[in-house]
């Protein structure tokens, strides 16, 4: 499946289904993420149940403490 | 001297009017590491009015790597950062009004801090501090810039109270762990670019000109060339515990102050006495016999063995060479008694 992350468009392996999936294979999972889906803001309760398609737009900022 | 701002005054947006309200203006930065020196160096070239500089930590020589206002000589003589950021400050630009703060910013210490304040910069490297100090951002109406980085990677947001959603509205719970400067290190350029995108939104907001505000949540990897910007603005919570209807600021809660902390990027850990309290370090020094004995105007660095211990005049110790709260616990009350 191919992605636009960040800017950037590859092509995700199988496994990279769903929202989460996307996070875990970016080592992103447990980390304080905002994602946006295609212009809109996700809730974190529904990154297990989002569904990615090929194509879909998405932006991943997560937090860091250092300063 | 005379000119010494026309460069900006030349720049349309600031112009002289520009100019003229930012020499009225009073900036708060906590921290003054990496994110605290850049943004500093930039407010007081501009000519900001005042800037108040708050820091709990002093030099070191791995500090100087990106931390951009401090010399071989604060490391060598272990300057506490707020005082060694003042200095230099003070020869870049001698109209600026510094004022060094060598503490613990929490609660307490912020409502004293924040009279007067037009913005804050957010140079801190922990999110406990970050919540307090939304928390009373939120309370006295005052706007302030969230920055943070590890690695090449860097990230930044201009919080507007009543305007924009707050920090706690972002992150919903306190981030625990994750990557730190500790653990994966830290570029110059990452920090630079952090400190490019808080400090120009700080010249916006002290000019007024809160159109020009960037608006977004923004992020970045100098590495891996990637570059970020999301809107949150429909974030916002009206039920927030800090910035909603029924607001209790509960970072500002007096069961929420945090007696000992592990420092971002250092083997250490902090305590802080439970009460304010002065710590006579001359007093201090006849009753370690044992050991290494440094002292100067600031603090006092005693190491026994492999351990280092580090008394600040404020009553706070910085336990050297651990992570273990227990342990560092152990060491402060065995030589303090
Ligand atoms: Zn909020």
């Amino acid at each position: 499946m191919t992605l636009h992350v960040n800017g950037e468009m590859s092509a995700y392996p199988e496994e990279v289904a769903t929202i989460s999936d996307l996070l875990q294979y970016h080592e992103l999972n447990g980390q304080m993420v905002i994602v946006e889906y295609n212009q809109t803001i996700v809730d974190r309760t529904a990154y297990a149940t989002t569904r990615l398609c090929s194509g879909d737009q998405l932006e991943l900022v997560h937090f860091v403490g250092g300063g | 001297m005379q000119d010494r701002y026309s460069r900006q005054t030349l720049f349309t947006p600031i112009g002289v009017q520009g100019q003229e309200k930012l020499k009225e203006k009073h900036v708060l930065l906590i921290g003054a590491g990496a994110l605290g020196t850049g943004n500093a160096e930039q407010l007081a070239r501009a000519g900001v009015g005042k800037l108040s500089v708050a820091d709990r930590d002093y030099v070191e020589y791995s500090n100087l790597q990106r931390q951009q206002l401090f010399s071989e000589q604060d490391a060598y003589e272990r300057v506490p950062k707020a005082i060694a950021a003042k200095n230099r400050l003070q020869e870049v630009n001698s109209l600026v009004d510094v004022r060094a703060y060598v503490q613990d910013v929490q609660a307490e210490e912020f409502e004293q801090l924040i009279v007067g304040v037009d913005l804050i910069i957010d140079a801190t490297d922990n999110f406990e501090t970050r919540l307090i100090l939304n928390d009373i951002a939120q309370k006295y109406n005052v706007p302030w810039i969230y920055g943070g980085c590890v690695g090449s990677y860097g990230l930044s947001y201009t919080i507007i109270p009543g305007v924009t959603p707050c920090l706690n509205c972002l992150l919903e719970t306190v981030p625990l762990g994750g990557a730190t400067c500790d653990t994966e290190g830290i570029i110059g350029p990452a920090v630079q670019m952090v400190v490019a995108h808080q400090s120009a939104e700080a010249l916006k907001i002290l000019v007024e000109d809160v159109e020009a505000l960037h608006g977004k949540l923004i992020s970045f990897d100098m590495w891996k060339n990637q570059y970020t910007g999301i809107k949150v603005s429909n974030v916002r919570k009206d039920a927030c515990p800090s910035c909603g209807k029924e607001r209790q600021y509960p970072f500002l809660a007096p069961g929420n102050q945090t007696k000992t902390a592990v420092l971002c990027g250092r083997d250490t850990v902090q305590i802080r006495p439970p009460h304010k309290m002065e710590r006579d370090l001359d007093q201090l020094r006849e009753r370690l016999h044992e050991g290494e004995v440094e002292q100067n105007p600031f603090l006092l660095a005693y190491t026994l063995g492999t351990q280092r211990l580090v008394f600040f005049k404020d009553g706070r110790v910085l336990i050297h060479g651990t992570k273990d709260v227990t342990e560092a616990r152990r060491l402060y009350y065995k030589i303090v008694g």
